[in-house]
C-alpha cells in the first residue's frame, strides 16, 4: 500500500504538471482539491484516465470520484480493492 | 474613425528573447520552446503554478501578456476594462496535433482532457482573462500573416464604441518549432501614436 501511495504521488505530479510541488509534500490524506493541491475539474477528468488507463478500473458513475480523490490514502485503498492490472 | 489612441507599450518573445519596449529583459538559449518559457516563468518571478498547465500557445501569450499589463500595473496606467484582441495563423494545430496522437490509436485510446481543453486558441486569451481578472470583450482571428489593418481597425472600434477603456492586442503564434508573440496595448494615453504603420513598423523592427 505504501509503494502504491509513493507511486500515485509521483503519477499526480507528473500527469498534472505540478511542478511546483515535490513528493514528499503530499501527505496521504492531504485533500486534493480545495485547499489541498488546489486541483480541478479538469484534473478530476485526468485521474480518472489515469484509473482506466494504468489500474484498468473504469468509473461507471463519475460522481464517485468526489469520494474516490478525497486524498492520495482513499485513492489507493480504492485502486487495491479494485485494480485489475 | 477615430484614432486618437496610443500604443502604452509593446513586448515581444521570440528566438528565445522577452523584449519589452524594445528593451531586452531576458534571453537563454534552451533546447525546446517549453524550456525557454519554464525559465523565463522563472526569471519573472511569476510565481502561478497553473502556467504549467497550459499549452504552449497559452503559455506564450500569458507571458507576453504578463510582462506588458504588469508593467502597466507598476506604473498605475493598467484599466481593468481591458479588451484582448489577439490573432494568430496557426491557431490551436500545436495541439490539435498533440491531442490527435492521443487519440489515433484505439487499442490504446485514451484522450486527455487537459490536453483537450486546448484545442482551440482562444483558450489562451481565457488564461490572461483568469490571471489580470478581466472581464472584458475578447477575440481571436485566424489570418495568414501579421494583419496591422485588422487589428487597428477592431481596436478603435472597441475604444470608440465604448466597449473598452483599453485593449490588448497582437499575435500569438506556435507551430512545431516555430513560435513568436508580439503584444501591445492601446489606450487614450500612450507615447506611440496608434497607426497601422506605427503597428507595423514595431511589428518588423523585431525590437
Amino acid at each position: 500500500m505504501s509503494e502504491l501511495k509513493q507511486e500515485l504521488k509521483e503519477k499526480i505530479i507528473e500527469q498534472l504538471n505540478l511542478e511546483d510541488v515535490a513528493v514528499d509534500e503530499i501527505q496521504d490524506n492531504d485533500p486534493l482539491f480545495g485547499e489541498g493541491l488546489g486541483l480541478d475539474s479538469i484534473d478530476a477528468l485526468e485521474l480518472i484516465v489515469m484509473l482506466d488507463k494504468d489500474y484498468g478500473i473504469k468509473l461507471a458513475d463519475p460522481k464517485e470520484g468526489r469520494k474516490i480523490f478525497e486524498s492520495v490514502q482513499t485513492m489507493a485503498a480504492y485502486i487495491e480493492a479494485n485494480r485489475s492490472r | 474613425m477615430n484614432n486618437n489612441n496610443f500604443i502604452q507599450g509593446y513586448c515581444r518573445i521570440k528566438d528565445n528573447t522577452v523584449l519589452k519596449n524594445g528593451e531586452l529583459l531576458f534571453s537563454e538559449d534552451s533546447g525546446t520552446l517549453n524550456e525557454f518559457l519554464k525559465l523565463a516563468y522563472q526569471h519573472f518571478q511569476t510565481d502561478y503554478s497553473k502556467f504549467f498547465k497550459m499549452d504552449r500557445l497559452s503559455k506564450l501569450g500569458f507571458l507576453c501578456a504578463d510582462v506588458l499589463l504588469n508593467n502597466l500595473k507598476e506604473n498605475n496606467l493598467f484599466q481593468e476594462n481591458t479588451a484582448i484582441v489577439l490573432a494568430n495563423k496557426s491557431a490551436s494545430l500545436d495541439t490539435d496535433r498533440k491531442y490527435q496522437k492521443s487519440i489515433e490509436d484505439l487499442d490504446n485510446y485514451f484522450p486527455s482532457p487537459a490536453v483537450f481543453v486546448y484545442t482551440l486558441p482562444n483558450i489562451c486569451m481565457g488564461e490572461i482573462s483568469i490571471r489580470h481578472k478581466l472581464y472584458s470583450e475578447n477575440s481571436f482571428f485566424i489570418f495568414d500573416a501579421f494583419n496591422a489593418d485588422y487589428l487597428w481597425e477592431y481596436t478603435n472600434s472597441l475604444l470608440q464604441n465604448k466597449k473598452a477603456d483599453s485593449v490588448l492586442c497582437g499575435w500569438v503564434d506556435v507551430d512545431e518549432d516555430s513560435y513568436e508573440a508580439f503584444l501591445y496595448v492601446v489606450s487614450a494615453n500612450g507615447n506611440l501614436n496608434h497607426t497601422k504603420e506605427e503597428i507595423t513598423r514595431l511589428y518588423f523592427t523585431n525590437e
